[in-house]
């Protein structure tokens, strides 16, 4: 083993020891906030675990995607909704739900280990080794192409639905954000007024 | 010497670590928020899983990042549907404990 092997395995325990610092976080802090922040800590971990199964696109998506917008769009969630410190207290949970809470998680540990311990993984006769991107995306776009166009419409199902339903419970004032308003300020109507005629050079 | 890096074993172990915080998250939150946040948890164990397969056991290493990455739009679109959701609850109930939220009308 080389040098550079320990460097690799000494990375790999600290992207582990992120996952379970974050996930730690994640379902044992008091203030909601942090309990976002640790899953952003928990997503980075995963991307690194990603980048030693050989994918370096699939971490670059993990780092964009769960860490850049999932976290950001949860934080507005929060941010929306009731102060920090007032869901603070409400968080503490009752010893009774922890004894659920333990024991469920136990009962799906031990079931989970006693498979994977038991199965015994074959590999496939042959494999690719091919873990570019161009390869990726070559199978995305020819052989898994419905699998693209679902992503696609699934966002876009999701985009919708989500307007619909965050606009559902507004007040009657603010039915329609995009109408033009009745009475803009001064500055506005002063700037259409001078660039009415020079603003389109073909009138 | 095996390479604890480079065993199936550690990255399946490391994903049932992640279902369990999740599944633990899930039952001991008490916001909407939280709960939200252990089903992420638990969708990256998943992910890691089909990793770990598709680099160790598939034939073609495209397949695994190809579901992986279907997941993580699930996770997106899904994490989009209950913020727009928990924002509509909040507005309505003034809350966002999910006891707090009993009615089940039009």
């Amino acid at each position: 083993m080389t040098f550079y092997q320990y460097i690799a395995e000494g990375l790999f325990f600290v992207f582990v020891l992120l996952i379970m610092a974050g996930s730690f976080i994640t379902i044992r802090a008091r203030i909601l906030m942090h309990t976002v922040l640790g899953l952003a800590v928990a997503l980075l971990g995963v991307a690194g675990i990603y980048f030693y199964l050989g994918s370096m696109f699939l971490t670059l998506m993990q780092i964009l995607i769960y860490v850049g917008a999932v976290c950001i769009v949860l934080i507005f969630g929060i941010m929306v909704g009731s102060t920090p410190t007032e869901i603070a207290e409400k968080t503490i949970k009752d010893r009774k739900n922890i004894f659920l809470a333990v024991s469920a998680a136990a009962a799906a540990f031990f079931l989970l280990m006693i498979s994977i311990l038991k199965t015994e993984w074959i590999a496939a006769a042959a494999q690719v080794r091919d873990f570019s991107a161009e390869h990726l995306g070559e199978s995305f776009l020819y052989q898994y192409c419905l699998a693209f166009e679902l992503i696609s419409v699934i966002l876009l199902i999701a985009i919708v639905g989500a307007i619909i339903l965050a606009r559902e419970g507004r007040g009657q004032d603010d039915k329609n954000p995009w109408a033009a308003p009745t009475q803009g300020p001064a500055h506005v109507k002063e700037l259409t007024s001078v660039t009415e005629n020079k603003g389109d050079p073909l009138a | 010497m095996i390479l604890i890096s480079d065993n199936l074993y550690t990255y399946l172990i490391l994903a049932v670590f992640l279902l369990i915080a999740g599944i633990y998250g899930l039952v001991q939150h008490k916001t909407f928020i939280g709960m939200l946040v252990s089903t992420e948890l638990i969708l990256n164990g998943a992910g890691i899983n089909f990793m770990a397969f598709n680099r160790f056991l598939a034939p073609d290493p495209a397949i695994g990042q190809i579901i992986t990455l279907f997941i993580m739009g699930i996770a997106a679109a899904e994490a989009a549907i209950v913020v727009s959701f928990i924002i509509a609850v909040f507005r309505k109930y003034h809350s966002i404990d999910p006891d707090d939220v009993m009615e089940l009308k039009g």
